[in-house]
């Protein structure tokens, strides 16, 4: 499978700003409703600083101009958390043109030691790392599986998706959720819905 | 939404463009940023402090910049911590070879991007440490939530801590006096009707007519409780009340209040607070020796107030009587 790097971050960079409004509102419930408003922008910020780098960068070069330019525009909890992860993947391919199944594993696993290091914490606290982490686990299991690269990131997807259900029924333990304790159950975690929407669209992305 | 704005994305910039065209003799836009320092900064041989966070607080922080307090705030958007670039920017600017201590209110966003501007800082060889205000007693502070929030009482941190700073002394004494504010200011704030961030074009959260929400954050985050409005003296006992089963105060022992407005509450109403605040504080034998009333950390056009009530020895209780001559505070 050969996924253009600059064409995968500009349809993720489209589809958060798309569900600018949709992310704002799941945490105006249990945040403080700025998280589509945040990535949007950042994301926005993205989209011009690629366009000058040009589509023809390695996938670490493109992926750390992600990282840094989310983390010089977002602000909030959200820049941070995924500058990081995006920096961390990128120092996994440098260099490198085209993903294997053990390359994109690995950045996977960079992304998600970044945002616990930064962010200070692990699954089941409601954020994105549960939505992250089963991705991760379920794209090394078919990995292992000798599945292709697209049925990797298809079965990864699959379990971000139902990471984001499972946020619904666990109290928050991190960020600002974590003041409303059990009135933050029923609600979805938006960090984490943000994780499957990119990990969704880049699925979406490699089928084409 | 009805707002006197041009457009969403402009509102910060726009604000800080008229905040140094109002206060040249205080403020100084650092080149690119979204940084306001202190027109001399840096301030020869004295370690530099710095604030900020989203912005739609105003006038904290860039307000409270100035002798006698801050050295430097970075406006993030709003309702949203700056990135670590521009607070590495503001740390550059105010660094005098002293230090710069970096006042962060407590919030998940805040503490990672001020510190990841420490690393960067850092890695510069300046030498950067921080304090985290949590002054809120409306959360709990328990290992499973992110501790409690930073409001109000961080202006209280801003006054002691600066007037520290301007005497001369060294950062781990500038950090000793800001981590024992902290350690002795307690907030409580009340909400009656809710704001609206520009870049979201309606109303954070929906209060009823005649409803309140006790404990409500800065940011419209949700308190302890909603119940029904009741008057003045009730709410003010009911918020006076928590901070004193958080933080016990004796006969005789002196205090500092600061009752600060949310942005659409009017100043009318928070003398009423403050009137009631003292004559529960008296009834305990407690002295009240300095008093602030105004908006002074506010959360947009939300109505509402918040009480803090900081303990003083004699160290703070100096430090705070000490001159400051800022924008938004200025005390001979």
């Amino acid at each position: 499978m050969k996924v253009t790097t600059y064409e995968a971050m500009t349809a993720i960079g489209q589809a958060i700003i798309n569900n600018k409004q949709f992310l704002t509102e799941l945490d105006a419930a249990i945040g403080d409703g700025d998280h589509g408003i945040n990535m949007a922008r950042g994301f926005e910020a993205v989209g011009a600083k690629l366009q000058s780098l040009g589509a023809d960068k390695d996938i670490g070069t493109i992926l750390k101009t992600v990282g840094m330019t989310l983390i010089s525009s977002v602000g909030g909890a959200s820049g941070p958390l995924y500058g990081t992860a995006f920096l961390r993947a990128a120092s996994q391919v440098l260099g490198k043109y085209e993903l294997d199944q053990e390359n994109a594993g690995m950045m996977l696993a960079a992304a998600i030691l970044g945002i616990k290091e930064r962010g200070k914490a692990m699954r089941g606290e409601k954020t994105m790392l549960d939505a992250l982490e089963p991705a991760y686990e379920s794209f090394m299991a078919a990995a292992k599986a000798e599945k292709s690269l697209l049925e990797c990131l298809e079965l990864a997807c699959e379990a971000a998706r139902q990471g984001v259900e499972f946020t619904k029924t666990i109290i928050a333990t991190k960020g600002r959720a974590s003041y409303l304790g059990e009135r933050s159950i029923g609600h979805q975690d938006p960090g984490a819905t943000s994780s499957y929407i990119i990990l969704q669209t880049l699925l979406e992305y490699s089928r084409t | 939404m009805k707002k006197i704005i041009n457009v969403p994305e402009q509102v910060v910039e726009e604000m800080l463009q008229g905040m140094v065209l109002a206060h040249p003799q205080y403020l100084r836009r650092v080149d690119g940023f979204d940084v306001l320092v202190r027109v001399n900064s840096p301030v020869a041989g004295k370690v530099g402090l710095i604030s900020g966070g989203g912005s739609g607080h105003e006038p904290s922080h860039a307000g409270f910049v100035g002798r006698g307090m801050l050295d430097g705030a970075i406006a993030g958007a709003v309702f949203t911590s700056p990135t670590p670039d521009q607070v590495y920017e503001a740390v550059k600017a105010v660094d005098s070879g002293s230090g710069v201590l970096l006042i962060i209110k407590n919030y998940s966003g805040d503490v990672m991007n001020f510190e990841m501007a420490a690393e960067m800082a850092d890695a510069d060889g300046i030498t950067v440490d921080k304090v985290i205000v949590d002054d809120d007693v409306a959360v709990e502070n328990s290992t499973w939530t992110s501790g409690r929030r930073g409001i109000a009482g961080t202006v209280f941190v801003h006054k002691v801590t600066g007037a520290k700073a301007e005497t001369g002394a060294v950062l781990s004494e500038v950090k000793r006096v800001a981590e024992k504010v902290v350690a002795n200011v307690r907030s409580m704030g009340v909400a009656l009707g809710s704001c609206t961030v520009p870049a979201a074009g309606k109303p954070s959260f929906i209060l009823a007519e005649n409803e309140i929400e006790i404990g409500m954050g800065i940011h419209g985050e949700p308190g302890t409780h909603r119940e029904v409005m009741s008057t003045a003296d009730e709410i003010t006992t009911h918020l006076v009340d928590k901070i004193l089963a958080d933080m016990p105060l004796s006969f005789g022992e002196e205090v500092a209040i600061l009752v600060n407005g949310l942005g659409a509450t009017p100043i009318m109403e928070l003398y009423v607070v403050n009137r009631k605040v003292a004559d529960l504080l008296g009834a305990q034998g407690v002295k009240v020796v300095k008093t602030y009333v105004g908006n002074y950390m506010t959360s947009l056009e939300m109505a509402g107030l918040s009480v803090s009530i900081l303990k003083l020895d004699s160290e703070l209780k100096e430090l705070l009587f000490a001159q400051a001559d800022t924008p938004a505070l200025v005390q001979f």
